[in-house]
């Protein structure tokens, strides 16, 4: 990989992680409500895969979304806002930390449903094959989700239709304070792929190098119509499950051995290493992104709250869609 | 007598029917080590081991499902749905199984299934994790539909329904799991049946869940300011439901105001006031009104999460409307 791509990669992952630090800081002064889910530990992921995607391409995301919304391309100020509840979020402040979508930039959604989002990047995926567009869909969902009905259905039915979809399973280790060997009796949820008759690939989903390689790969199958792909990123989700999440459900011993794999310090190593960068110069990078996402934080908190009469907007769309019908005229004697 | 909360009641009945029915268990999302997202189910796997009290997979159909079959055979399972917004990845095995088994298969099933669960908004849970959707399941033949509003209501409510041979949903409404209130330590039950909260002659309000509460704060005010007596009638079981307390109350006072948390359009305040009309017609001096959140989705910012909740204020309106009202038709 060259150069700047990576450093592309890299301020991404930066960007995620400075973006969470925040919503920690904003969910300790209580600025946004109930849970906030954090992505921290697991950036590779969405900055390694969505650098693959144009805004013509979907994903589908989950409570702990805002990791695959940034690397998307989304605003950071508009998710601020939303997370704060403000007018000028991407949701109008009617959804929330767990609920941002950004069609422009392809994100059909973050979800609360676990597993919820699954299906849909099927829909999404269909509705592509259907218009023969050479685009595709990412659906990302966790370890956990792997064993909702959803994502069984939704895995055999894009087989059957080899539809243009890679499903992302971001394996954290955890379902909130459920260990993944507590709620799945295999090593790999990458091999319920084979059950579907798809293609099923583990990763180091700490490792931005091989994410971005093996999603290249699954991109590539997806595309050519050879069916969806299954991934496997193996992580750690390094915060809690929320913020404030007691986390008695494992050892502090653990979560400092993953520290020691965190994906922005493997990636900092290897531009150190291998591409001649010093720790200034990461140093730098990191304290410029930080800037940007504290000034975005300070001018989402500087807008106004909704207005209390959008309560009842944006229900239904009151228009229907210009479509001239035709006249049919059945084939004689066929029924 | 020592006070504690509905979380702290809904975990002692937990305990005292673990203790007394070993066909009693319990499983769903990180209830075990964690204590349950719904932190009612603490300090159970300590005292009754992880053979009955058991972590699931995020599989709420499973989950669900496992509770009715286990139930079929003779196991009294107390099964845990962290949001009652998740019965939609469970709902099959609610309104065709459980529902239906007993009187399906000519009442030869019995199914003593309890599916705990919360309800509400208020708390910034967002969208998908803030309803209200008693009246989805109430309209279920075969299935109770219990919602407490305290302590003391939901610890004998939750005995009644792990007793119960019949699917019961136990619906507990989020903002009440830290308000405390008077609760005797020895076991006891409560009947499915409506509890007049508060006295009064002037007007009727039946209300359920958290919403008893915001209608006993305005009958404190009406009294106050204006000395209005509102009597309050909490619901507390909507199937079955037991209309005699309710009819008794609004023959008395002549008026009535339904008032719940969830939005309005076909949510139960119409069978409340279709059964009442019914009923109470020849002393029904006013329309019966309805106070309950607008026909959306609970949205996500604070304001208009506030804006979207029956208060105090929408209650005290609702009232001196309705008694304008009866006062013109005396
Ligand atoms: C259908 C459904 N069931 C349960 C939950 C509660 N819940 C929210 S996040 C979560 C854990 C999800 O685990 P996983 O899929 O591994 O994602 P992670 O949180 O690890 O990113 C659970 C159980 C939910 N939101 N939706
Ligand atoms: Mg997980």
């Amino acid at each position: 990989m060259n150069k700047e791509k990576l450093l592309d990669l890299y301020r991404m992952m930066v960007q995620i992680r400075e973006f969470e630090n925040e919503c920690i800081e904003l969910a300790k002064s209580n600025a946004t409500r109930a849970a906030v889910h954090t992505y921290i530990g697991e950036e590779a992921i969405a900055a390694g895969v969505c650098a693959h995607m144009s805004n013509q391409d979907y994903i589908t995301s989950t409570h702990r979304g805002h990791g695959h919304c940034i690397a998307k391309g989304a605003d950071l100020e508009k998710m601020f806002a939303e997370l704060l509840g403000r007018e000028g979020g991407y949701c109008k402040g009617k959804g929330g930390s767990m609920h941002i979508a950004d069609l422009a930039t392809g994100n059909l959604g973050a979800n609360g449903i676990v597993g919820g989002g699954i299906p849909l990047a099927v829909g999404a995926a269909l509705g592509i094959q259907l218009d023969n567009k050479k685009n595709f869909v990412v659906s990302f969902f966790g370890d956990g989700a792997a064993n909702e009905g959803s994502f069984h259905e939704a895995l055999n039915m894009a087989s059957i239709w080899s539809l243009p979809v890679i499903f992302v399973c971001e394996n954290n280790e955890y379902g909130i304070s459920t260990h993944v060997s507590k709620s799945t009796n295999i090593q790999n949820i990458a091999i319920r792929a084979m059950s579907y008759g798809i293609k099923g690939v583990v990763v180091d989903g700490n490792n931005i190098l091989e994410v971005y390689e093996e999603t290249r790969k699954a991109v590539d199958d997806v595309v050519s119509g050879q069916g969806p792909v299954l991934l496997e990123m193996k992580t750690y989700r390094m915060s809690g499950h929320y913020f404030g999440d007691n986390q008695n459900y494992r050892t502090k011993d653990e979560v400092n051995q993953w520290k020691e794999k965190d994906p922005i310090l493997r990636c900092e190593q290897i531009l150190q290493k291998e591409y001649d960068l010093t720790e200034e110069d990461l140093l730098t990078i990191r304290k410029n992104i930080r800037t940007e996402v504290l000034a975005a934080s300070e001018k989402a908190k500087l807008q106004p709250e909704p207005m209390i009469e959008d309560l009842t907007g944006d229900l239904f769309d009151q228009k229907f869609a210009d479509i001239e019908w035709k006249s049919f005229v059945k084939a004689q004697g066929k029924g | 007598m020592r006070k504690i909360s509905m979380r702290e009641a809904v975990n002692e009945a937990l305990h005292i029917a673990f203790n007394s029915d070993s066909n009693v268990f319990t499983m769903g999302e990180d209830i075990a080590v964690y204590g349950g997202q719904l932190r009612c189910s603490y300090d159970l796997l300590d005292n009754f081991g992880p053979e009955r009290v058991r972590d699931t997979p995020i599989s709420e159909m499973a989950i669900v499902g496992a509770g009715v079959g286990a139930s079929m055979i003779g196991k009294r399972p107390v099964v845990e749905l962290s949001y009652i917004d998740f019965i939609g990845t469970s709902f099959d095995q609610i309104l065709n199984q459980a529902a239906k088994m007993r009187y399906m298969y000519g009442g030869h099933v019995n199914m003593p299934l309890v599916i705990r669960t919360q309800c509400g908004a208020g708390l910034g849970n967002g969208a998908q994790h803030s309803q209200s959707l008693e009246a989805i399941l109430a309209h279920i033949p075969g299935i109770r539909v219990v919602m407490p509003s305290n302590a003391y209501d939901a610890k004998g409510l939750l005995l009644h329904a792990i007793r119960d041979n019949n699917p019961v949903v136990f619906i507990e409404h989020k903002a009440l799991y830290k308000v405390k209130c008077e609760v005797p330590e020895e076991p006891y039950e409560i009947e499915y049946t409506p509890d007049v909260k508060r006295t009064g002659k002037d007007l009727t309000i039946v209300t359920y869940s958290a919403m008893v509460n915001r209608s006993l704060e305005a009958a404190e005010l009406l009294q106050k300011e204006h000395g209005i007596e509102v009597e309050v009638v909490d619901v507390r079981a909507l199937e079955p439901l037991d209309m005699e307390p309710i009819i008794r109350s609004v023959k008395k006072t002549n008026c009535a105001v339904i008032v719940h948390e969830a939005c309005e359009k076909g949510g139960f305040g119409g069978e409340l006031i279709a059964q009442i009309q019914q009923h109470t017609f020849k002393s029904l001096k006013a329309p019966i009104l309805r106070v309950a959140a607008p026909n959306v989705p609970v949205p996500f910012a604070v304001n208009l999460e506030m804006s979207y909740l029956p208060d105090k204020t929408k209650i005290t309106k609702a009232v001196m409307t309705c008694l304008e009202n009866k006062k013109a038709n005396a």
